[in-house]
């Protein structure tokens, strides 16, 4: 048995790896706790609510990134809309959010106050049992898995690939996100869900919910590189790369290739629907925004940056984009278009490997 | 309110048809009257409002007309139309200087007021011109009131013009409903059935309808009948008008569809580039547009400024696409998934530069006076002319690039290297000169649409991010590699919109037809036209 788990470990990452990526865990679990809660607020040790959040968003989206590799890197398959099932993992865990504000809304209602505003008596179907916890996380992962698949099943199975892949991906989160602007689909139109007050009857604002929510979020991202890993360094990764390289040729051997791809990219599905739980109550909204079609090719951006086909590429292609986002839009927001775009072309022209290219041609 | 309601108005007839009868005999405007509007109560006013409406006499109509405007005034018993520092004697005609100092304003209260409105539309019935006969006729057929049946009569027996004539026989037919003899009401429902008006029909399920206790308000059951059949006759009618609309709307989002795809049809379909930055080369045309039209505003010939604008959004847009096909996109060939990414990036650098150079808001782009107005099929079905001319536009442009792909040495090149790149360059083609042209080429169609677009839609920055969609929805439904494919595609998908649109709403109506769109793309994952081959992987 020991020499299993030896083995698996050995094959996912060598020693330096292993190492780095205990670093980088005890700087979730131990120092960013540490220096938040901790640490006196005018100590200039002290790491403010601001940065929890904002690398607690970042992780989020390095999750979605990963997620992205998986189908992009490693099966050849870019999607244009992983936005919409990260959305969506983020609607069903908002719908749990909502109804934890209780009566505590502006309207002191127990409904939700958008629903009040529009004078519904009642919830609609989508929300039953939307107050229970276990119903509402099963949804986030049930939702876009089950969207993923059925849409996945039917694509893969009449051979749509490639740029014509990205399209309809992209014209599916396009529709969705017009679902969504509207009131009657029941989900807040345009404002979406916002204005949360508890999670698991706890307060969401303060510090210590704050900083649990960052570090779960910090876990998954962890727990998602390592399946990812395992994923692709199995021999199902390997024929993952087959296909991506030359499906055809994987056909002739006797593989059903839609089953793989199908796999992957519903697995693919249900972690940034997971990433999409875990964002919302973070940053504390939800709109249809999310799905627009920019927002999903951003994520691409984010891939391509670190590198794909690499797994750790992404996450610090997350990093990187969203920081330099983060830093533009404060400093000089009239140049972060500019910048986005020269990122896009430079990367696609002269990176094609992304960072970790480079990386790797320094060694 | 005095008295029992039904009172008044039959005691108004009798006095209106006397008063008609008196008035009409008289030669020139009758004195009595003229006194009865001035000093008179307000319904003596009225009264003398009636009479002078059913005279139907230009000189009545001037009349009103300085009542409605606050100029009728008062001497000692004189009556007398004052403008300015001249005036004239209501009932003779004759002018009056100096003007006498009593003076002293008609009052006139609101009720009144409302009556001289309605009465200074009438008489404009019997205007000399027709326009204004129209006008007149437009704002009776929804609210005439009884006492002007004469006046229309009236004016409906000299009328020489058959749209007035029409709008007039159904006001009168509206009228003679309510009050005529029996025989004239079986006319007036015959007439009503042949309106295109929808309020009409509102009028004559009036008269099927049923009271409380089950017995029909209209109890002459002929009329019934009568009613019955000229319901079904307008409603008839009124389906074909809104069928035409419907139509008439399909067709032109078609148009608008087909001129934003057009362009993609080249880059994409001829050339398989996957250009992201299209819908930026559409908001660069109608910017191009918008700032031609800006150069023409202070001149005479502002109408004329789109003949500089179309050649404008082409040339300025093609360069821009020519540019960024010998900067970036020529690097990507054989990479459609890094070109998407890459031209997705420029995009965002279009739209950041037009925000920087014109500002986020929206910008105004005028129409010339000849596209403005529209030609109104039924009442409530109208064609702008706006959408007629990019109707036409549309199908000028694909006649333009017919032309230039099929009979044009630049054309061949361009199917030349689509079908097969290694041989043109064998036989001496310059295929990446040609690439840059045919991009060059589907760019500049992208300006064009983006020119016929500043007509009809807000001109932003955002412009183009609300075309790509759908443009690349038309190309992929078309089918990659013609032209034909496309046009079908862009009219299929404005009727489908469109009908769904009538049928459900604009919001469920598009994300049905996406939905289709991705279904079908799983059936016939090459397009409704794909060319024909038996290659595995295409």
């Amino acid at each position: 048995m020991n020499s299993v788990t030896g083995g698996l470990s050995r094959r996912l990452y060598g020693p330096r790896g292993w190492a780095i990526l205990a670093l980088c865990g005890i700087a979730i679990f131990v120092v960013m706790p540490l220096l938040n809660l901790a640490v006196p607020a005018e100590s200039p040790f002290h790491v403010s609510a601001y940065w929890v959040t904002l690398f607690g968003k970042i992780m989020c989206y390095a999750i979605v990134a990963v997620a992205l590799d998986l189908v992009w890197g490693y099966a050849g398959i870019l999607s244009l809309g992983h936005g919409l099932f990260f959305a969506l993992g983020g609607y069903a865990f908002g719908m749990y959010l909502m109804r934890q504000i209780g009566s505590d809304g502006q309207y002191r209602q127990p409904m939700p106050d958008f629903m009040v505003f529009l004078d519904w008596k009642e919830f609609p179907w989508q929300w039953w049992n939307s107050d229970s916890f276990w119903w509402c996380a099963m949804l986030v992962i049930v939702v876009p898995g089950l969207l993923a698949f059925v849409f996945g099943y039917f694509a893969f199975r009449s051979r749509v690939k490639g740029v014509y892949l990205s399209i309809i991906t992209q014209a599916l989160t396009f529709a969705a996100m017009l679902l969504f602007f509207r009131n009657a689909t029941g989900f807040g139109g345009n404002n979406g869900f916002t204005d949360f007050r508890r999670i698991l009857d706890i307060p969401i604002a303060t510090p210590q919910t704050r900083m649990a929510l960052f570090a779960f979020t910090g876990a998954t991202l962890i727990a998602t590189l390592l399946l990812a890993r395992w994923l692709t360094t199995s021999r199902f990764g390997r024929v993952l790369a087959a296909i991506r390289d030359a499906e055809q040729r994987v056909m002739f051997c006797g593989y059903d290739t839609v089953h793989y791809k199908l796999f992957v990219w519903t697995l693919s599905a249900v972690i940034c629907g997971i990433a999409g739980a875990l964002y919302v109550p973070q940053v504390g909204i939800i709109n249809p925004g999310e799905m627009s079609p920019a927002n999903s090719i951003e994520i691409a951006i984010w891939v391509a940056v670190g590198g794909r086909g690499t797994l750790i590429g992404p996450i610090l292609g997350a990093g990187l984009v969203n920081g330099a986002k983060s830093f533009f839009t404060q400093a000089f927001p009239e140049y972060w278009l500019y910048a986005l775009g020269l990122i896009f072309i430079l990367v696609t022209l002269f990176l094609p490997q992304g960072v970790m290219g480079l990386l790797k041609k320094k060694q | 309110m005095k008295g029992p309601p039904l009172a008044a108005p039959s005691y108004m007839r009798t006095l209106l048809f006397g008063l008609w009868l008196a008035a009409s005999s008289a030669f020139a405007l009758d004195a009595a009257t003229i006194d009865k509007l001035a000093f008179g109560d307000g319904d003596e006013k009225i009264a003398a409002i009636a009479a002078l409406v059913a005279e139907g006499d230009p000189a009545a109509a001037a009349l009103l007309q300085a009542a409605a405007d606050g100029e009728l005034q008062t001497s000692g018993k004189r009556v007398l139309i004052v403008k300015g520092e001249e005036g004239v004697d209501a009932a003779t005609g004759a002018k009056v200087s100096p003007l006498p100092a009593d003076r002293e304003d008609v009052i006139l209260n609101n009720r009144v007021r409302r009556e001289l409105g309605g009465a200074v539309a009438a008489l404009k019935l019997i205007s000399p011109d027709s326009a204004a006969r129209l006008a007149a006729a437009k704002e009776l057929s929804g609210n005439a009131d009884a006492a002007m049946l004469p006046l229309i009569k009236k004016a409906l027996a000299r009328e020489t013009d058959t749209e007035v004539k029409q709008l007039l026989e159904l006001t009168q037919a509206t009228l003679e409903l309510k009050t005529g003899t029996r025989e004239s009401r079986l006319g007036a429902v015959r007439t009503l059935g042949l309106s295109t008006n929808p309020n009409t029909k509102m009028l004559l399920l009036g008269l099927l309808e049923k009271s409380k206790e089950g017995s029909f308000t209209e109890p002459d059951e002929d009329i019934r009948i009568e009613a019955q059949k000229s319901l079904r006759a307008l409603e008839g009618r009124l389906a074909w008008g809104e069928r035409a609309g419907v139509l008439f709307t399909s067709v032109s989002l078609g148009s608008i569809l087909l001129l934003a795809a057009l362009g993609l049809a080249i880059t994409y379909g001829l050339m398989g580039v996957i250009n992201m930055a299209h819908g930026e080369l559409i908001m660069v045309g109608a910017y191009t547009t918008y700032v031609v039209q800006n150069l023409f505003r202070r001149t005479a010939f502002f109408d004329w400024y789109p003949l500089a604008a179309v050649p404008a959004a082409f040339l300025v847009a093609a360069l821009v696409g020519m540019a960024l096909e010998r900067l970036v996109i020529r690097w990507l060939y054989g990479r459609p998934l890094e070109t998407l990414l890459a031209t997705w990036g420029i995009s965002l650098m279009l739209i950041q530069t037009v925000r920087t150079i014109f500002g986020a808001a929206n910008v105004q782009v005028e129409n010339p006076s000849f596209m403005s107005g529209g030609i109104e099929l039924f009442t409530g079905v109208v064609m702008p002319w706006s959408r007629i001319y990019i109707i036409a536009f549309a199908a000028f442009v694909l006649f333009l690039m017919y032309v230039l792909l099929n009979k044009t040495r630049l054309g061949l090149y361009v199917r030349g290297v689509t079908q097969n790149r290694e041989m043109a360059s064998c036989v001496g083609v310059p295929t990446a000169r040609v690439d840059t042209w045919a991009f060059g080429l589907g760019s500049g169609i992208a300006g064009l649409a983006g020119c016929a677009l500043s007509q009809i839609d807000n001109v932003g920055p955002n412009l183009g991010q609300s075309y790509i969609v759908d443009s690349f929805m038309v190309v992929v439904l078309g089918g990659v590699g013609q032209l034909a494919g496309t046009v079908y595609a862009a009219l299929g998908l404005g009727f489908a919109n469109k009908l769904l649109e009538a049928w459900q709403g604009a919001v469920l109506a598009k994300i049905a037809v996406l939905v289709f769109i991705i279904f079908f793309i799983q059936k016939r994952p090459q397009g409704m036209f794909a060319l024909k081959g038996r290659a595995l992987d295409s």
